[in-house]
């Protein structure tokens, strides 16, 4: 049976995480070498739709374009993917936000459980997932017909983009009386998404103020590193809530991980500690996050940063 | 307005847990439990809109074991008017896959008729992140998730929701189900009179049997292990010390 991928996608743009879920359902589909097909579900998205169409391994990118899943908002999307599930053994998501969102509404839909943020693939019925907070890996296997999946994406390789899937049309349009999206704030960055950066630059409640975020400004132009924060720091109001990585905000997984003015609690570790290098910069030299730094830094980071901009 | 609002009896956030030697699962033998930190924000979010008289009555529910009924004199405590036991001991275990608490949830809408359900986003054992969709989609209601502020207007209901990139608004019919984020609001602590009020708070208990849900899953839970433990790395002495270990060791930057 054949695999669907519910593309991520934003401003008429495809987001990263898409390529990583197809590698996901790569390894599924080995044994079968069933098809993968790719869901672009919103409005005016053919632009989404073509970039889709060039990720290796996929055979099919399924368009619903339509005004009623413009922001992809759960309830239409949830009915959509239902119509669609049962040509598929599996249907894939990021663990992403709206992933999150929609998947559980249409495993319920088809009275199936759904499998959230696997870490890896051991057969097209076996996965690994991370539980308490990445403190114990579970592996789990699923009798139901149909899987519904999210994906954590730092634990795949994205596939790359050499392909030319065929693109085509679905007419499947669904009410939608119970939801209208209102509004969006969304927090504007030259940055690299924390998800796909290859160097991500923390900062902690040790920051002390949404100013003094500023001083990890300079180090990530010169890293080419995206910011990110601790729940403290977002709970204070320094910076904006997408910026949180942990159990509950982003998972990210970069070459390099440099945490500034966080103590290291196992929340945080959970969205951080598979980075490849993590280095910790605490005035505090008994901060758990010592424990997993490869690099400490023991110091002031009011001094220590200044200084780690201008030797760069 | 009545207001259902679900809690879960988990691990306490601040313990370490073990898994067991035979890696058949998590040793949760002696370990503190508590109300999962998403719940008491559901709870504290439905008593504020008591207090602001948008609601009229809180009831508390929650699926698990005998010992959950902890967890329900806590939301009692805090301002919940009475609380419902869903007690699965007996035939599972303990463990109730969140498609089973969704159905055994949409039971209690069903019987209760409230015009909003508060749940928690996630629970920090599983982190299945999935409940609150599951019974949306079971109750054919709307669904507000990750929810950092929750406005009643008029007959809608207006949620922001923590996403991606920031935050997005949506407007939902009401009856609909809202899922917590950490920023709705932060938690009281109960005090000590409303805890001893809360003993005398009613609580009533009903089995998945009685509901007529089957709470059997067909997931599998093969085995349990502990992660790969990173290795503590050194200390470096000076700013200087650092760029040339990343530079010339680590080779993560150039
Ligand atoms: C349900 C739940 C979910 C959670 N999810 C997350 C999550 O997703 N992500 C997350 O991060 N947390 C999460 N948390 C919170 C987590 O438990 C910690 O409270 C939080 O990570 C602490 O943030 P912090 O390290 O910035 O602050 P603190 O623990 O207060 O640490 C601040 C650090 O800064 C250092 N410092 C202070 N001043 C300086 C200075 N001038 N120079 C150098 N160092 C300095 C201090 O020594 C200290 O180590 C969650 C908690 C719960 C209960």
């Amino acid at each position: 049976m054949s695999i669907l991928v519910l593309a991520d996608h934003h401003d008429g743009q495809l987001g990263s995480a898409t390529a990583h879920v197809v590698a996901a359902a790569q390894q599924m589909a080995k044994e079968s070498g069933g098809d993968i097909d790719v869901l672009v579900a919103g409005e005016n998205v053919s632009a989404v739709a073509e970039t889709a169409a060039q990720l290796d391994g996929v055979t099919r990118v399924r368009v619903a374009d339509n005004a009623v899943y413009a922001h992809q908002l759960a309830e239409p999307l949830g009915d959509l993917l239902a119509a669609l599930a049962d040509d598929y053994s599996h249907v894939l998501a990021s663990a992403s936000t709206t992933g999150k969102n929609v998947l559980p509404r249409l495993a319920a839909l088809k009275d199936v459980s759904q499998l959230s943020d696997i870490i890896g693939v051991a057969s097209a019925d076996t996965f690994q997932r991370p539980i308490y907070a990445g403190n114990a890996i579970a592996t789990v296997q699923s009798a139901d017909r149909l899987k519904v999946i999210t994906v954590r994406t730092s634990a795949f390789e994205a596939v790359s983009e050499s392909g030319s899937a065929a693109i085509e049309t679905v007419d499947t349009v669904v009410d939608n009386a119970l939801s209208a999206f209102v509004g969006e704030e969304l927090a504007q960055s030259e940055r690299p998404e924390l998800g796909a950066a290859k160097v991500v630059i923390s900062g902690g409640r040790g920051m002390g103020s949404g100013e003094n975020f500023k001083l990890l400004d300079g180090i990530a132009d010169k890293l080419g590193a995206a910011i990110g924060a601790s729940r403290a720091a977002v709970d204070a109001g320094f910076v904006p809530n997408d910026m949180q990585v942990g159990q509950t905000g982003k998972i990210v997984a970069p070459e390099l991980y440099i945490a500034v003015g966080i103590s290291g609690a196992i929340q945080h570790l959970a969205g951080m500690k598979d980075s490849k290098v993590i280095v910790a910069i605490n005035k505090d030299e008994e901060a758990p996050i010592f424990q997993i730094a490869d690099y400490g830094l023991v110091a002031d980071l009011f001094e220590a940063l200044p200084e780690l901009e201008s030797k760069l | 307005m009545k207001i259902l609002v679900a809690v879960k009896r988990v691990i306490d956030y601040n313990v370490k847990i073990r898994v067991k030697p035979d890696n058949s699962d998590v040793d949760l033998t002696n370990v503190k439990m508590a109300m999962n930190p998403f719940c008491e924000i559901a709870v504290e979010e439905a008593v504020r809109l008591k207090e602001r008289g948008v609601a009229s009555e809180v009831v508390a529910v929650t699926v698990g074991p005998k010992a959950a009924q902890e967890q329900l004199r806590t939301a009692l405590a805090l301002g919940a008017d009475r609380a419902i036991h869903i007690n699965t001991s007996a035939e599972t275990d303990e463990k109730v896959e969140s498609l089973a608490v969704a159905k055994l949830l949409q039971k209690v809408v069903e019987e209760e008729q409230p015009q909003l359900v508060i749940l928690g986003k996630q629970a920090i054992d599983t982190d299945n992140n999935q409940t609150g969709q599951m019974l949306a989609a079971l109750t054919g209601l709307p669904q507000g998730t990750f929810a950092s502020e929750v406005k009643v207007e008029g007959d809608k209901l207006q949620v922001t929701r923590e996403i991606d990139g920031g935050l997005q608004t949506v407007a939902l019919s009401l009856p609909a189900i809202v899922t917590t984020d950490l920023r709705l609001n932060e938690p009281r602590y109960a005090k000590l009179p409303d805890i001893m009020k809360a003993k005398k708070k009613p609580l009533a208990t009903q089995t998945p049997a009685e509901l007529g849900v089957e709470v059997a899953s067909k997931v599998t839970l093969l085995k349990v292990e502990s992660p790969a433990e990173r290795q503590g790395g050194i200390k470096v002495g000076s700013v200087d010390e650092l760029v040339e270990k990343l530079k010339n060791e680590a080779k993560v930057i150039s």
